[in-house]
């Protein structure tokens, strides 16, 4: 390789058409210029604390903790962030950037729509204009995100190409961005696709393991045994394990959505069922036939319904420093009720994928062992969805 | 250097495009021979992917189309062998990195050379990431052609230095499809290349009605035209040929 930035590895790299060139150099000089800047970074903090309520909690989960009967769990409260996810970490982060480049228009994909909504919260703070694409399917799983994002003022174009889901969202979103750049920022909202974007991401929420780090040294006087978190482009789990990755006896584990199980056709988990290829900008790993063409994967969540897997995660499973595991739509939606019913917190059907991974393994830890599970975000917009999934048709 | 510079001895040169089995191969074959009867010059034929990131909605139909009509990658190489028989203008395929990585690409651009595949598109490459391909693409002898766009302002030196084949010289911003209107200003980017290197321009994106194609061939030495004839396979199916050689012909005869 000529080019070795924005490489993980073998992994990540720049595959955009030409027209969209000059925008990432622009925003790589812009972003390498602002992440030093003390003004900026002061101004984020500020965000950060008084606008999204950070830190978030790392809660001791004691109930869950004697019910289990092994490691001691704690979770990370990324769901009682403002707007419900981790997703404002990077969009207050990229939203501010944008504003510093001169840009007035934010643009953005959207699965289960937490990131829609992050980008219109921002849009609206910031005084800029928002346009989310969502694919039509998802428009319809969740339809309260939908209004909620009109309600913020943004536009929101639901696209019906490929599987109408998050991975034809972003497609619509890299078409529009090359027909639009001057004014434009696009938004996005996982640690994938082109250089930098799986950089700045990751630096956005990496404040998800910062916070996470001091907070159980403070209470436990010691590091995790393990980081659970869920994948699908991999932001909320790559913001969970980066400054854990240089402590080689934190087990990072990544939990991928495995929809009807990883022996069906009807799955996301790319790690366990992809390869090698090149997409949405990026080297990495993804679902895919023989060909190369893209296959129609498939989660009950919306949000890690997704072909891909952000190229850092490709790079921290090649070396071995994080595993990642596949869940099925079955075991998250246990985890789902299991939390609500134990801990009274409701986690996203995402963040369920994690929790019900921590249910396998937690058993079977010593009860001095410590494991983290990244409540990336808040299961209000999942309700419909999962008491449909048991057979309850309920309106929103 | 390939067979491609044949393409631009004959005039202005008019560029197709058609997507592979759309609505199946048989009419690409036809519509192929009925373009090279029309007067095109050179052919790109476009290998469907899924996820095509920089078409619009009409080549998107194309690929969904002939995809669900179950094309392969190795059906089209089949395709290209018995075109060969005698067609005999350059031949490129327009198609994305994951098509070719995923194939092998040692192994795909070898066939390129062994079925008479003169060059290689690949609109998710930019000159960044060229590498992954090009050395490749030189092993074999089929060239790697690279884009320039509006937005390509500073680049476009360093761009043309090292094209092969021929340029494409992206006319508009954002995805392909028919436009009304060409805006950009593409007198300025093709003096860029001229200064810095001698290699043929041909102009795409947004080209349909012969007067557009005029007055694209008045800046530069070939235009290239998609979506358009994609409509016309997309109206008329496997009726199209005889529709796509009477199109060719007068967009052709336009720029001669």
């Amino acid at each position: 390789m000529t080019n070795e930035r924005g490489r993980f590895g073998v992994h990540g790299g720049q595959y955009i058409p030409e027209t969209l060139m000059n925008a990432v150099i622009e925003l790589e000089a812009a972003y390498d210029h602002y992440k030093n800047d003390p003004d900026f970074n002061r101004e984020l903090e500020t965000l950060f604390n008084e606008y999204a309520g950070r830190p978030s909690r790392l809660y001791y989960a004691e109930k869950m903790t004697r019910d289990l009967g092994g490691a001691k769990i704690y979770l990370k409260r990324e769901d009682l962030n403002h707007t419900g996810a981790h997703k404002i970490n990077n969009v207050l982060g990229q939203a501010l950037l944008a504003k510093k480049m001169g840009k007035t228009r934010l643009i953005a994909e959207t699965g289960a729509g937490q990131h829609g909504v992050a980008t219109a919260t921002a849009a609206a703070l910031f005084g800029m204009e928002c346009v989310v694409f969502m694919g039509e399917e998802d428009t319809k799983r969740q339809a309260l995100n939908v209004y909620r994002m009109k309600l913020l003022g943004s536009d929101v174009v639901p696209v019906n190409t490929g599987t109408a889901t998050l991975k034809d969202a972003v497609s619509e979103a890299m078409r529009e961005w090359t027909s639009r750049i001057s004014d434009t920022h696009y938004c996005l909202g996982s640690v994938m696709g082109p250089h930098p974007f799986p950089t700045i991401v990751r630096d956005f929420q990496s404040v998800i393991s910062r916070e996470a780090r001091a907070q159980i040294l403070e209470k436990e006087g010691r590091l995790p045994d393990a980081v659970l978190a869920c994948v699908g482009g991999g932001s909320n789990a790559i913001g969970s394990f980066y400054h854990f990755i240089n402590d080689p006896s934190v087990r990072l584990i990544g939990c991928e959505a495995a929809g009807r199980g990883i022996d069906t056709f009807e799955t996301a988990a790319t790690i366990s069922t992809g390869r090698l290829g090149i997409f949405h900008g990026m080297k990495s790993y993804f679902c895919q036939d023989k060909y190369g063409q893209i296959a129609p994967v498939y989660s009950i969540s919306a949000g890690l319904d997704y072909p891909g897997v952000g190229p850092e995660h490709a790079h921290l499973h090649d070396i071995g420093r994080a595993e990642y595991v596949p869940v099925t739509d079955d075991e998250a939606v246990d985890a789902f009720e299991y939390l609500a019913r134990t801990e009274g917190i409701i986690p996203a059907i995402e963040s369920a994928h994690a929790v019900a991974h921590a249910m396998k393994i937690a058993p079977a830890m010593g009860k001095d062992q410590i494991v983290i599970i990244t409540i990336s975000g808040r299961g209000d917009k999942d309700c419909a969805a999962i008491a449909r999934y048991r057979g309850e048709d309920i309106n929103e | 250097m390939s067979n491609i510079k044949k393409a631009f001895e004959n005039g202005k040169a008019f560029i197709a495009f058609i997507t592979c089995g759309d609505p199946d191969l048989e009419t690409t074959a036809k519509s192929v021979r009925a373009a090279v009867a029309g007067g095109a010059d050179l052919i790109e034929l476009g290998i469907p992917f899924s996820d095509p990131t920089a078409e619009g909605p009409v080549i998107q139909g194309a690929n969904i189309r002939a995809l669900s009509g179950g094309v392969t990658t190795d059906k089209i190489f089949d395709l290209v062998r018995e075109l060969r028989s005698d067609v005999t203008i350059p031949l490129v395929f327009m198609t994305y990195a994951n098509v070719v990585y995923s194939y092998g690409a040692d192994s795909f651009i070898s066939m390129c050379r062994d079925i008479g595949i003169d060059g290689l598109i690949l609109p998710d490459v930019p000159y960044e990431e060229k590498d992954e391909f090009l050395p490749i693409c030189r092993k074999y002898g089929v060239d790697l052609v690279s884009l320039i766009a509006p937005t390509s302002e500073g680049r476009i030196a360093m761009i043309a230095k090292e094209a092969e084949g021929f340029l494409y010289i992206v006319s508009s911003l954002g995805v392909t499809g028919v436009r009304g209107e060409i805006t950009t200003d593409l007198g300025s980017i093709v003096s860029v290349v001229r200064e810095n290197a001698d290699i043929p321009c041909a102009i795409g994106f947004g080209i349909s009605t012969p007067e557009q194609a005029k007055k694209m061939s008045g800046y530069a030495d070939g235009v290239i035209v998609g979506s358009a004839i994609i409509k016309i396979l997309e109206k008329y199916g496997r009726e199209a040929p005889p529709h796509v050689g009477e199109y060719v012909r007068s967009m052709k005869d336009a720029i001669r």
